[in-house]
């Protein structure tokens, strides 16, 4: 089938919207022109023409983004209008969505706003946390305006009606045309320059975009970034935004305000003063007062007020704790006699002369049991000795020799052992075992061999 | 360093540090463990503490409100009348 080719309308038509959304260009536009057949919905959104001499197109801006329009647009307004293109697919029209809208003539200086804010904020000068935090009580204000006119004379009456103590120092700048941003510039550097000053108060009046141009400058900008003292912005009316309010450390949507905010208010804080004097008092007396019951209470207790009662009632308890003491001592007396009884009868038991006694009967026994033992001792060991003497007897030379062995000497009186050792002629000495005889070797004859070993 | 800080405790306290330390004061004697000597110190402290901000804050046109031209001078200045801008 032929028809396989084709797509339906919604197909394309999504296709189409899908195409635009997707386009970076599309999505951010920056259009001017004059608004027709402008109509307000019941429900808040505007719908509406932007067209030029030669083309159109539809727009719509919806309550959440018109809420914040600061004119009531008309048809034949020029407009600059910021938003996104997409397609309403009911009608097949595509359209602008309107994010933004200003008042159009001033297209030149919008967009120039416009990018300065832009810029300024990616460098962080409109940053939170640089914010400075305003003087609690400033005695010394700056303020740099227009020396004559509303704001100054608004400025002043605020002040010093809610704080006459504030002194004001002004620093008088051309607010308008080509030469005010610099003389706006020079003049908060001129303050800082000042050591006495707490605050800065920046203002003018109101007026249109172009009389306001001074506050939307670069190097004002700068120079109330760089500013020592917090700076306060007091530019044209509650709608009306510059450059300078997003850099100031506050915002005033009015110069009163400004002026509100910027001092306390004197009445207030004598009140506070007043306050906290008054809880000062109260506390100190509250303090006396409960200082003096507690001195009165002391006094009033029954020692303070009854002494002589006291006595007589501490002269009550006196006897009765010498009546205490007195038994007391009885019973510990009385319990020390016991003991004393019992400790005599323990003694007499140990009597010295008894335990002589015993130890005597023992000496006795042990003494006779020694002597025994001694005795008994003293016979083994001469029935030993004796044994002694009797085999020594029998083991000795004398009976040998009794039995006719005899010793021959020399005339060295040495053992003659071999007749070798002695030569005819020689004296010898013969010991017999019952005297000796002297005589001399007559002849020698030596032993056989055979008969030696005999 | 020693000097500095001398310095400071002589000097007379700002309006704000007058009213920090009144504050102070009277938390401490309401919350009442303070010697009753001691107590009776704060109590003048504080007292000459609250005269002292009352007077701060009446001090009006001791120094004049003034304008300080593009040159650095400077000279009396007062709001009058009806001035448009």
């Amino acid at each position: 089938m032929l028809s396989d080719r084709y797509i339906s309308v919604t197909r394309l038509t999504r296709y189409i919207k899908q195409l635009m959304e997707s386009d970076g260009e599309l999505q951010d536009v920056w259009l001017k022109g004059e608004i027709s057949n402008f109509k307000r919905h019941s429900r808040g959104h505007l719908y509406m023409t932007i067209k030029d001499k030669t083309a159109r197109i539809r727009a719509v801006m919806f309550a959440g983004n018109a809420k914040n329009l600061a004119f009531e647009p008309e048809d034949g307004m020029k407009v600059l209008v910021q938003g996104s293109i997409s397609l309403y697919e009911p009608y097949g029209e595509y359209q602008i969505y309107i994010r933004e809208m200003e008042q159009g003539g001033l297209g030149r200086l919008f967009l120039a706003f416009e990018a300065l804010k832009k810029k300024l904020e990616a460098l962080g000068m409109f940053d939170p946390s640089r914010k400075k935090p305003l003087p609690e009580v400033p005695y010394e204000i700056g303020i740099v305006t227009s020396p004559t006119g509303a704001v100054i004379r608004d400025l002043f009456t605020t002040i010093k009606r809610r704080f006459p103590a504030a002194r004001l120092t002004v620093f008088p700048v051309l607010v308008q045309g080509a030469d005010a941003a610099p003389s706006i510039a020079a003049a908060i550097r001129q303050a800082n320059r000042m050591k006495d000053l707490n605050v800065l108060i920046v203002g003018r009046g109101g007026g249109s975009i172009e009389d306001l141009w001074a506050f939307n400058e670069e190097i004002v900008a700068e120079a109330i970034f760089q500013s020592r003292l917090p700076v306060i912005s007091a530019v044209g009316h509650e709608t009306d935004f510059t450059i300078a309010d997003f850099v100031a450390d506050r915002r005033a949507p009015t110069p009163t305000a400004a002026g509100e905010f910027v001092v306390p208010d004197r009445q207030e804080l004598g009140r506070r003063i007043d306050n906290l004097s008054g809880r000062l008092e109260k506390s100190v007396e509250a303090r006396l007062v409960r200082e003096t019951d507690r001195l009165n209470q002391i006094m009033q207790a029954y020692a303070f007020k009854y002494p002589g009662q006291l006595i007589l009632q501490k002269e009550q308890e006196r006897d009765q704790m010498t009546e205490h003491l007195r038994k007391a001592m009885m019973r510990l007396l009385n319990g020390k006699g016991d003991q004393l009884v019992l400790a005599d009868r323990l003694l007499s038991n140990n009597r010295p002369a008894a335990m002589l006694d015993r130890s005597r009967k023992l000496l006795q026994e042990h003494s006779r049991h020694l002597i025994q033992s001694f005795n008994r001792f003293l016979k083994e060991k001469n029935a030993g000795f004796e044994r002694m003497v009797l085999q020594l007897n029998a083991l000795s030379p004398l009976r040998i020799m009794a039995r006719g062995y005899n010793l021959a000497y020399n005339q060295h009186e040495q053992l003659v052992k071999s007749v070798e050792e002695v030569s005819p002629g020689d004296p010898l000495t013969v010991q017999m075992h019952d005297g000796i005889i002297d005589c001399q070797i007559w002849g020698i004859e030596e032993a056989k061999e055979s008969e030696r070993s005999k | 360093m020693n000097e500095a800080s001398e310095t400071d405790k002589n000097a007379v306290p700002t309006f704000e540090e007058a009213m920090t330390k009144l504050e102070m004061i009277v938390r401490q004697l309401e919350e009442n463990d303070v010697p009753l000597e001691k107590a009776i110190d704060l109590f003048q402290e504080g007292m000459s503490l609250s005269k002292l901000c009352h007077e701060k804050l009446e001090i009006v046109g001791k120094k004049m409100d003034q304008l300080i031209d593009s040159s650095g001078e400077a000279r009396p200045f007062s709001v009058q009348g009806d001035d448009k801008e």
